[in-house]
């Protein structure tokens, strides 16, 4: 199947040139989930943010193509781009206590990327709103929609957060670690959720993540991310049982397992890190950075 | 899982009450100063020359707190006052957050060249002694309402530009403005109904304490006979006059400084509790 979001080569740096993403390919395809694996600081959130045009003011993205629906969106001007995204892809972000305006009602919150993006009429949107609501399992949806984000749990907000960003029906969805700012039982719900929702939906998503037990719960592919660079790229299935690269190897030794969750705490070995280090810097020779 | 977060109710405190008092009380004396006012606050009467106020057994019906050394009733002019002293809150407060929260919101939230020309401005500009900077300012103006209000805005707004600059900052990298950006609106729409919602708690509070030092500046002002002419009566040159006569008949200092003062600490306390009321962040 051609892949809806195809990022090739993307190079991400600093403005003065220390690299952050290291000429990053990857594919998600419609209706499917990717997950984007790595460490802290391995740039995973970065892929997210240079697709939907967030990225921070210090950084800029070099080089590389991110075609999205046929159309790579780096040779469009800003406002065109903006737009395209707007109309195509939605973002559930990772602290739901600050994705939401603190000031404002949520039912506005929702119902104005309906108005914005769509263009439909304030009250059809707000039926769509009260509807969402209901589909992730929000408890007096009318109630809620007139609430402020203050008085609602961490767990209803990034439900909220689901709802809106399907509203609008978006063909991809990024979503940039939904789970890690909530407490372990709300996460499993919250995982849950998002799954039904991109099944029953049909969109394609991809799902940033540093827990390899997420990725095994919900992603159809996924990539490992090393230092900004893609160290492995795979299916789920083959992946967890014959990971190629040693990083990825050496990350699923590292995962505790139920049976035996203390005597398997292994660490990353030095001599793997090592390997991957020579790696990524081969790869900065070569680009030239 | 219904939340009773939402059922939390704020009760309008102390502090609220009091200060709105005040200022209402304030208000109302000055709208209705020629009802209220016992006296004519500009007429002199030598023989009635610095009478005590009320408790005294020598003071005189209708000079409730004493009269002034040309015979002029303390608290008519308190309340005539009252009307510059509002009237230069209200407006030079509310002008000064305008051009200072403009200013500080565009800094704040656009940073690149436009933060670093107006911070570099507010820098310059607090560099100049304030009271200086405005007793110049009206020196060329020349004394009066307008040239108050204009010297306490040109000295002010960098106060709310920094605060408020320093808030959208805070404000701009939270996820639901990068939320309203890929939902497709511009930059300046986002600005307005994301970022401008948030800081505006801070811009009351901010505004309120800017009254009050609006009501301060002109009694500076007033005091080195610099606001409006000496005929109207101010609290400032109240205090001014007063002073010749402080042992004679401390009344006249005495008392236009109390309603300074009160006046003063109900705007910043105003502030203050309509922050703790309304600020939907707050708990």
């Amino acid at each position: 199947m051609k892949p809806y979001l195809s990022i090739r080569n993307l190079c991400v740096t600093l403005k003065h040139g220390a690299p952050i993403l290291r000429s990053v390919t990857l594919d998600v395809s419609a209706g499917q989930v990717h997950g984007l694996v790595g460490e802290s600081g391995a740039g995973k959130s970065m892929i997210g943010k240079a697709v939907l045009g967030t990225l921070p003011r210090a950084l800029h993205i070099r080089s590389g193509e991110i075609w999205l629906d046929g159309v790579d969106l780096l040779t469009l001007p800003l406002q065109e781009r903006r737009k395209r995204i707007g109309a195509t892809a939605a973002l559930i972000p990772q602290d739901p206590l600050t994705a939401l305006n603190p000031s404002r009602r949520i039912g506005p919150q929702i119902t104005k990327r309906l108005v914005d993006i769509l263009g439909w009429h304030k009250n059809a949107a707000e039926d769509r709103a009260l509807d969402l609501l209901a589909e992730v399992h929000i408890p007096d949806p009318s109630r809620v929609m007139r609430s402020y984000p203050h008085e609602l749990s961490g767990g209803m907000r990034q439900r909220i957060l689901i709802a809106s960003a399907f509203a609008a029906e978006p063909k991809l969805i990024i979503a940039d670690e939904p789970t890690t700012a909530l407490d372990v039982t709300v996460q499993k719900q919250i995982l849950r959720l998002i799954a039904d929702m991109q099944a029953r939906h049909g969109t394609a998503l991809l799902f940033v993540t540093h827990d390899l037990g997420v990725v095994s719960k919900v992603c159809d592919t996924l990539s490992v991310l090393y230092a900004g660079k893609v160290v492995e790229d795979a299916r789920m299935q083959r992946f967890f049982m014959r990971p190629v690269h040693p990083y990825s190897a050496a990350l699923l030794a590292a995962t505790p397992t139920y049976t035996n969750p203390t005597g398997s705490l292994k660490p990353v070995p030095a001599t793997v890190i090592e390997d991957v280090e020579t790696e990524v810097q081969q790869h900065d020779m070569r680009a030239g950075l | 899982m219904r939340d009773a977060r939402g059922d939390i109710k704020r009760p309008i405190g102390l502090r609220l009450w009091l200060s709105g008092g005040w200022l209402t009380l304030l208000a109302l004396a000055a709208i209705f100063a020629p009802l209220i006012a016992p006296q004519d606050p500009l007429a002199q009467d030598l023989f009635t020359s610095r009478l005590p106020p009320f408790w005294d057994s020598k003071a005189e019906a209708g000079y409730w707190l004493g009269s002034d050394s040309l015979g002029r009733d303390v608290l008519s002019r308190i309340v005539y006052g009252a009307r510059l002293a509002l009237i230069v809150a209200l407006v030079a407060g509310t002008l000064t957050c305008l051009v200072g929260g403009t200013l500080g919101l565009i800094a704040g939230y656009f940073r690149g060249w436009p933060d670093r020309i107006i911070s570099r401005f507010v820098d310059i500009w607090m560099a100049f002694p304030p009271v200086l900077f405005a007793i110049l300012l009206i020196a060329v103006l020349g004394p009066g309402l307008i040239s108050i209000i204009i010297a306490i805005v040109v000295i002010d707004w960098t106060r709310f530009a920094r605060v408020i600059r320093a808030e959208a900052m805070s404000q701009g990298v939270m996820d639901y403005v990068a939320s309203a950006q890929v939902a497709g609106r511009g930059r300046f729409g986002t600005m307005i109904t994301e970022i401008l919602p948030n800081v505006l708690p801070t811009m009351v509070a901010l505004l309120t304490l800017e009254m009050g030092i609006a009501v301060i500046v002109e009694a500076i002002l007033s005091f080195v006979n610099l606001s409006i002419s000496t005929d109207s009566p101010t609290w400032g040159g109240m205090i001014s006059e007063g002073r010749t006569s402080v042992h004679q008949a401390w009344w006249v200092l005495v008392f236009p400084l109390i309603t300074l003062f009160l006046t003063v600490l109900s705007f910043s306390q105003l502030g203050e509790g309509l922050k703790d009321r309304f600020d939907p962040v707050l708990r």
